[in-house]
């Protein structure tokens, strides 16, 4: 059977979803004639036709706040943010409008909006950063971040489908790097459950995103050396399965928050804080994060390398820990 | 030419209930502090909302901005509703959620504004891009102030409407003044009508005193959008008769503007204008009056003896899924008899 890519596994997501559903519709820059510039609505336009893969001026703002107004009349829109950098020029649409709507006067917004982030590609400080946070600290919207095509594929379709705004963090560094068998057969992965990836019994990690490999990768290491990790995959961050994260640390006793996004403010603080309150008493060492450094994404090979958090960085933390 | 008797009435009547019913909430009921928050009133400008929403029908959507009551009432929000709003009443359009204007409801089609105005603007081309893809022929009228029309949003928004020729018409409610702000700091053009032209839709600037002249131009835009053609840019020129909220006492604006204008009091035209033409006599003017009162009144002392939300009610509604936990504001767990074994 072929392995399908990340990058693909998005695409049939979608694709299912407009077939299914003929008030799902895409909007943003260069996703019609030139299928989005990472692919991912290749082939939309012959298919679905123009109204529905619709390509936009540069109007960040203008792509949320149209794709909200369709979401308020109950059609199913998909914007695409062509780099998650961008969606800052769509903040306040995002923000204060969809995700007040429903608290505010209990209108739906039932809207996804795609952005590909993170690093690892060479993009420089526009073209690699993960912005989720921002979104993570606005109640009302739901914000995703998926691993693997398997993911992927499940959890867009949950977003189109999903009655509240949802933010689709891809990881461009996965696009054509993860790829697997998918069923045939249709699936969803429902938003707000984590995913054990690893079992193990000795230091949970907990992370998201591109960063489960590097946990993973870190895991295959450490076993040989007896140290057995459990790799926690949060898939999504709001809501956020407190339940998985919180069975993991209670069995292990040590954790590892690790993610790409910078230090402060990052997501590691916020499920430190959970962790603490929660379950202090399982607790056999200091919550350790390992994130980049509080800078901007510098663009030369060795900046951006020194500034994304490494499978080896997982390896020495976690061998402390584990002496702990 | 007027159009027909009832419309005339029915435009007097709004005109003049949107004036009672602010009358009310700035001068009396903010006054006495049963409405705790901002107030934002559309004295001298009721002829706007009023000329342009009372064509829709009941499919056709409005985004109404803060000085648009006339709107609300229009679409079918009650007197009541709307003060039991200003109240933060259990029984307001936002169950006490959201303050003064910031209303909405789907049910009615009508969209709750942001404060950061101009936002609506994207939206609007959005619910009217809904109406030109399920082939249903409605149409959006979008409200807001000359100062919305410095912003990016607004600006964004009517490019997309443009591009994609979506039924929308956007209306100006030029009253000069972007709170202490006058025009002449705010655009370096006479016209707002004239941006128009940087997106090639048609538009007109109009007397927004005379509701009359707003009714003519929005039926005109209204037809073209019905039609396939696109958006327009209707500009109301008015003036705002009040500060930019109840606690501004708009020192700034010189009196003689003041003057000026409330001799073009656009609900004091269309009466005069009414009674000349035989469409009401001034004893039915008289009485319409005595019955708004009467409503008014009415409607206050309901939404003063609404309940009030339970605090609790806080945390309900941000999301559809209510398995979707709002968090405390601290971890209940703490409290749990387990955690102190």
């Amino acid at each position: 059977m072929a392995t399908t890519t990340y990058v693909e596994a998005i695409r049939q997501g979608l694709w299912e979803e407009m077939t299914r559903d003929e008030e799902v519709f895409v909007l943003g820059e260069d996703v019609g004639v030139y299928g989005g510039a990472f692919k991912v609505t290749a082939g939309f336009l012959d298919q679905f036709g123009e109204e529905r893969v619709m390509d936009t001026p540069l109007c960040e703002s203008a792509i949320v706040g149209a794709a909200i107004g369709a979401a308020l009349m109950g059609m199913r829109p998909v914007a695409e943010m062509q780099f998650a950098d961008f969606i800052s020029c769509a903040f306040d649409q995002i923000t204060n409008f969809a995700a007040k709507c429903r608290y505010r006067w209990g209108a739906g917004v039932p809207l996804v909006i795609r952005g590909p982030s993170g690093g690892g590609i060479h993009g420089g400080p526009f073209h690699s950063q993960n912005p989720e946070m921002y979104f993570v600290h606005t109640p009302g919207l739901k914000v995703v971040a998926p691993s693997t095509a398997y993911d992927a594929k499940g959890l867009i379709k949950s977003a189109v489908r999903d009655e509240d705004p949802v933010l689709f963090f891809e990881h461009k560094y996965l696009y054509r790097r993860v790829k697997e068998e998918l069923p045939s057969e249709e699936f969803l992965i429902p938003i707000g459950k984590a995913d054990v990836k690893r079992t193990g019994g000795d230091i949970s990690v907990i992370t998201y995103g591109a960063m489960v490999h590097n946990a993973l990768e870190a895991a295959g290491v450490l076993a040989a050396d007896g140290v057995e990790l459990e790799v926690v995959d949060l898939r999504t961050l709001v809501p956020l399965d407190k339940a998985t994260v919180l069975e993991s640390v209670k069995k292990t006793g040590k954790v590892i928050l690790l993610h790409e996004d910078t230090r402060t403010g990052g997501f590691a603080g916020e499920l430190a804080a959970v962790i603490a309150e929660e379950v202090f008493e399982y607790l056999d060492g200091p919550v350790m994060r390992i994130t980049a450094p509080d800078t901007p994404i510098p663009y030369s090979p060795p900046l951006e390398e020194f500034f994304l958090p490494k499978t080896s960085d997982v390896i020495r933390v976690a061998r402390h820990l584990a002496a702990y | 030419m007027l159009p027909d008797k009832k419309v005339c009435r029915d435009m007097l009547y709004y005109m003049k209930l949107s004036r009672e019913i602010e009358t009310r909430i700035e001068r009396k009921l903010y006054r006495q502090g049963k409405i705790v928050g901002g107030v934002y009133v559309g004295r001298g400008q009721e002829a706007i909302s009023v000329g342009s929403s009372i064509q829709l029908g009941q499919d056709d959507c409005i985004c109404p901005s803060h000085r648009d009551m006339g709107a609300f009432l229009i679409r079918g929000l009650s007197p009541r509703e709307v003060l039991a709003q200003y109240m933060g009443k259990k029984t307001g359009v936002t169950r006490g959620k959201e303050a003064n204007m910031h209303m909405g409801d789907m049910r009615h089609k009508i969209v709750a504004f942001v404060s950061m105005l101009a936002d609506t603007v994207p939206v609007a081309a959005g619910i009217a891009l809904a109406y030109k893809m399920r082939r249903q022929r409605n149409v959006v009228l979008c409200y807001f102030g000359d100062g919305a029309t410095s912003r990016g949003d607004w600006h964004e928004g009517l490019n997309l409407a443009a591009v994609q020729k979506v039924p929308v018409v956007f209306l100006c409610n030029n009253n000069q003044y972007a709170y202490s702000t006058p025009l002449e700091k705010q655009m370096p053009i006479p016209d707002i009508s004239l941006r128009a032209r940087g997106y090639a839709m048609p538009g007109v600037s109009v007397d927004g005193n005379d509701v009359l002249a707003v009714h003519e131009a929005t039926r005109e835009a209204v037809e073209l959008a019905r039609n396939g053609g696109g958006p327009s840019l209707i500009e109301c020129k008015t003036f705002r008769m009040t500060g930019h909220s109840a606690h501004d006492d708009a020192r700034y604006v010189p009196k003689e503007l003041f003057e000026e204008w409330s001799r073009k009091d656009p609900i004091l035209r269309w009466e005069t204008r009414l009674i000349r033409d035989k469409v009401m006599s001034e004893g039915e003017v008289r009485g319409m009056a005595t019955r708004i009162t009467q409503e008014v009144d009415r409607a206050v002392s309901l939404a003063e003896s609404d309940p009030l939300p339970e605090p609790e009610e806080t945390l309900e509604g941000v999301y559809a899924d209510q398995s979707v936990e709002a968090p405390l504001a601290f971890a209940a767990s703490f409290f749990s008899p387990d955690r102190w074994r």
